[in-house]
């Protein structure tokens, strides 16, 4: 399907969640539904660079963090609205994240993994250390009542969020299927032979970075209004980290419906642990998810259905 | 910002018994990533593992700490041999170690911590024995033997362990192995038999470790993090598997700590570790006394 | 178009105390067939990542169809028609045979239209014998299919030096004769080559030249029956 077509497809599927959710009539289906949405766009934008590529980001929650920061920055300064602000997420973060990749593509995949946590960490630190945004205190966000067009600024809020998933899988898609896919796919199997076949491999590093860090801050940018409260333990997260890595590779890393499929299995799954049993037990099942599937079906959810489908068609 | 020799002297002193304890926190890494390639971002967790069990054979028990961690080391030995053989068969054989293995361990790092909330909670935890309260005080410095009993163990520690790799012939394959794995194969030792027991030890020192680090400070699960920065720092700046550059570098990472949280306050120490690793990466990768 | 496609003097390159080449001499004429011999350990990949830029040359320096290319970093050479393959070869094993050779024609090839790339891909599988298995996955290929892979992705980059290393390791009398095949014809369609290889049946009978590297350094350059009664050649082969 081309690009386009399949922009109105997502597009339509989205008005139909939407009005789904509506139906429902509870205000509580537009809170979970942003944070699985959330991490629809995280997932994504992790996969990427991580599936894509082949470069392993543990610091997502700085990305995210980083967003997030960029709108409350903007709300005390300039008061822009939501919808303005969010590009502005987005391509602050994605400054950062050339800026990052500029400085450590050029090592080995396990470095830039490492220096990933560093900066997220670093970044954390830098926050926790300035009070314009709160420090370790955080700040208070005053969460408009309403929005116009919508019943509230949390079901705004929560459409928000279906625009941003079908920015990030449409931009997902485009990538895989395009030229700069192949040359991703190229150097996460093999980058010294994808440099000795002309491809630029820093350079395709680069873009993959920016792009992953530019869905990342927008997934962050409308948090800010979502939690009302932002201090830096909410925002830098661990499970930040360990969601946007465990969701593609539950649900599959090699293409765009992978981590959509984790994202909306696990992220509902959390939703409903985290209301029946307790937070903590549920980020040990996402780890020991994880683990089992990274050992035992290494190409996810998405591998075991092809894996099936070619075992029900032998082929030529 | 008055300078006090006073505070500037025991900036010093501190960080050097820090050094010595980090030391011992890193040597795990520097076999298993510096020598085996293993990125074993999982580490800091069964250092923290090593403290809780430390802990609640303090508490329940009245054991001494380090006693217990070397008591039960053989376990932690087995521990790393199972896992190494797991991501031997999952990661190593099937050339995935880049992506999956990495986040194995990532996996495995969050299940320890998480499982340690879930048993122990967020409060802090620490242990009782003689040697904690006191200190003695030479000149303007004050030494507390919180901070001089692990450090003194520490270096033992290091010290066995590069003894048992320089020495042993066990040992000799491990670094035999780090180098070239064929020339090992025709010395008729199994490579990955040898990188299980290196990974073994290098989990068993880790939760020896754990015991020092409970003594010198209150434990929760979460702290684990602050020392993926601090092992991978220290190893990357100590040269990548060379024990003496090692311990130099953490002597150099725990004087850079310490300075930070005199001067500056304690809430900027986590970035000292990872900007010292970043900046190692970006000025002199190959480290301060690298192959 | 001068005599020489590339010229590489005085390369030395060091790791650590470790010196892995001296002082090296290397030039290949257009249109040339040149062995590169050497016993292992003796530099020969380290020239090969020197001339193609996965590795800096501490000195000396490397001109290619008459420029100086030790600035450019690998991708830039390899557009400028300067390819290598690997002794244990490298497939992007999650992709399928066709595939494989599209990346080299997507990113080293030049000016085919996007349509035009799989036709062009087909071609140069059907060059290398590979037309059959043009959707089978990379990783599922005999190790002979795998050599051909490797040439097959360094013939899409239309190259006009091709550097062979070890191409026939490991295989048979036939499929050496394969190989060799291959090359004769890829170097009839004006392709310089250097065969870096151990098996002596191949080089002698494919070089018009052979040089020969020990311990980083070139003990010996010239014409291929005289190069190997040398002296100091046989006593590198064969020990003192």
């Amino acid at each position: 399907m081309r690009s386009l077509p399949f922009l109105g497809a997502a597009i339509v599927v989205a008005v139909a969640v939407f009005f789904a959710a509506a139906l429902v009539g509870n205000e509580y289906v537009y809170f979970a539904g942003y944070t699985v949405l959330q991490f629809v766009v995280l997932a994504t934008a992790w996969n990427i660079l991580g599936g894509y590529t082949g470069y392993v980001n543990f610091g997502t929650a700085g990305f995210f963090a980083m967003g997030a920061y960029s709108t409350v920055v903007i709300y005390k300064t300039i008061k822009l609205p939501l919808l303005l602000a969010i590009p502005v997420g987005g391509v602050t973060t994605a400054i950062f994240g050339l800026a990052m990749g500029y400085l450590t593509l050029r090592l080995r995949g396990v470095f830039f993994a490492i220096a990933t946590l560093a900066l997220a960490i670093v970044l954390n630190t830098l926050i926790v250390n300035w009070s314009f945004v709160g420090g370790s205190r955080g700040v208070y966000i005053i969460r408009p009542r309403d929005a116009a067009h919508f019943e509230s600024y949390v079901q705004f809020l929560f459409a928000v969020m279906l625009g941003l998933s079908v920015l990030a899988v449409w931009i997902a898609r485009m990538v895989e299927q395009s030229r700069l896919g192949r040359g991703l796919a190229a150097i996460r199997d093999d980058e010294l032979a994808a440099e000795c076949a002309g491809v630029p491999t820093l350079r395709l590093k680069l873009i993959s970075t920016t792009l992953s860090g530019f869905l990342m801050g927008l997934a962050g940018a409308p948090f800010p209004y979502y939690v009302t409260y932002v201090d830096p333990g909410g925002t830098f997260n661990l499970a930040y980290a360990v969601n946007s890595i465990a969701m593609p590779i539950i649900g599959g890393t090699m293409s765009w419906i992978g981590p959509l499929v984790g994202a909306v299995l696990l992220g509902t799954l959390e939703q409903v642990a985290t209301v029946t049993i307790s937070s903590e037990l549920n980020l040990l099942i996402v780890g020991v998810l994880l683990v089992l599937f990274v050992t035992l079906a290494p190409n996810g959810i998405m591998g075991l259905v092809s894996a099936r489908r070619r075992k029900a068609k032998p082929n030529a | 910002m008055e300078v006090s020799l006073d505070l500037f002297l025991n900036a010093i002193a501190a960080g050097i018994l820090l050094g010595g304890f980090y030391a011992a926190v890193s040597i795990g890494i520097s076999i298993s990533f510096g020598m085996l390639d293993i990125v074993n971002i999982a580490h800091p967790a069964f250092i923290i593992l090593g403290s809780f069990i430390a802990y609640i054979a303090n508490d329940k028990l009245g054991a001494d700490p380090i006693l217990t961690t070397i008591v039960l080391a053989p376990a932690f030995f087995l521990l790393g041999a199972g896992l190494y053989q797991i991501y031997h068969i999952c990661f190593e054989r099937r050339g995935r170690e880049a992506l999956s293995g990495l986040a194995f361990f990532f996996g495995i790092l969050f299940i320890t911590e998480v499982s340690l909330l879930l048993v122990f909670g967020v409060d802090y935890r620490s242990v009782q024995a003689a040697y904690i309260g006191p200190a003695i005080t030479i000149g303007l410095v004050g030494i507390p033997f919180r901070l001089a009993v692990p450090c003194a163990v520490s270096l033992i520690l290091v010290g066995v362990v590069h003894f048992y790799l320089q020495k042993t012939f066990t040992g000799r394959c491990i670094l035999a192995v780090s180098q070239n794995q064929r020339a090992l194969q025709l010395m008729g030792a199994n490579p990955i038999r040898i990188k299980q027991i290196a990974f073994g030890i290098s989990i068993a020192t880790a939760a020896i470790a754990g015991a020092f680090l409970i003594i010198i400070q209150p434990v929760e699960p979460s702290i684990g993090r602050d020392y993926i920065g601090r092992v991978f720092a220290v190893c990357v700046l100590g040269g990548m598997g060379s024990i003496p550059g090692t311990l130099l570098a953490a002597m150099i990472l725990g004087v850079a700590e310490s300075f930070t949280a005199t001067f500056y306050g304690p809430s900027w120490a986590p970035a000292v570790s990872f900007g010292l690793l970043l900046l190692t990466l970006a000025v002199r990768p190959a480290g301060l006394l690298g192959r | 178009m001068p005599e020489n496609i590339l010229t590489a003097t005085n390369i030395s390159k060091h790791f650590g105390g470790f010196v892995a080449l001296e002082g090296v001499d290397f030039h290949v004429a257009t249109g040339e067939r040149v062995g590169l011999l050497g016993p292992n350990g003796s530099g020969k990949s380290t020239l090969v990542n020197c001339i193609t830029g996965t590795l800096r040359n501490d000195t000396g320096e490397i001109a290619f169809l008459g420029e100086r290319i030790e600035g450019l970093v690998t991708h830039q050479r390899i557009r400028r028609g300067v390819a290598r393959t690997f002794q244990i070869p490298r497939p992007f094993r999650s992709m399928t045979v066709l595939e494989n050779v599209e990346i080299a024609l997507l990113y080293a090839g030049h000016a085919v239209s996007h349509e035009g790339h799989t036709a062009a891909a087909l071609a140069v599988l059907e060059q290398l014998g590979l037309r059959n298995q043009a959707d089978m996955g990379a990783g599922q290929l005999t190790q002979v299919d795998l050599r051909k892979l490797e040439l097959a992705r360094a013939l899409a980059a239309r190259p006009k030096l091709l550097i062979a290393d070890e191409a026939m390791a490991g295989l048979s009398h036939t499929e050496v004769d394969e190989i060799l095949e291959l090359l004769f014809q890829l170097n009839e369609t004006g392709i310089s080559i250097v065969m870096i290889e151990h098996i002596m049946y191949a080089v002698m009978k494919f070089s018009q030249r052979i040089a020969v590297l020990v311990a980083g350094r070139k003990i010996a350059d010239g014409d291929p029956q005289a190069v190997v009664k040398n002296p100091d050649v046989e006593k590198a082969y064969l020990g003192e």
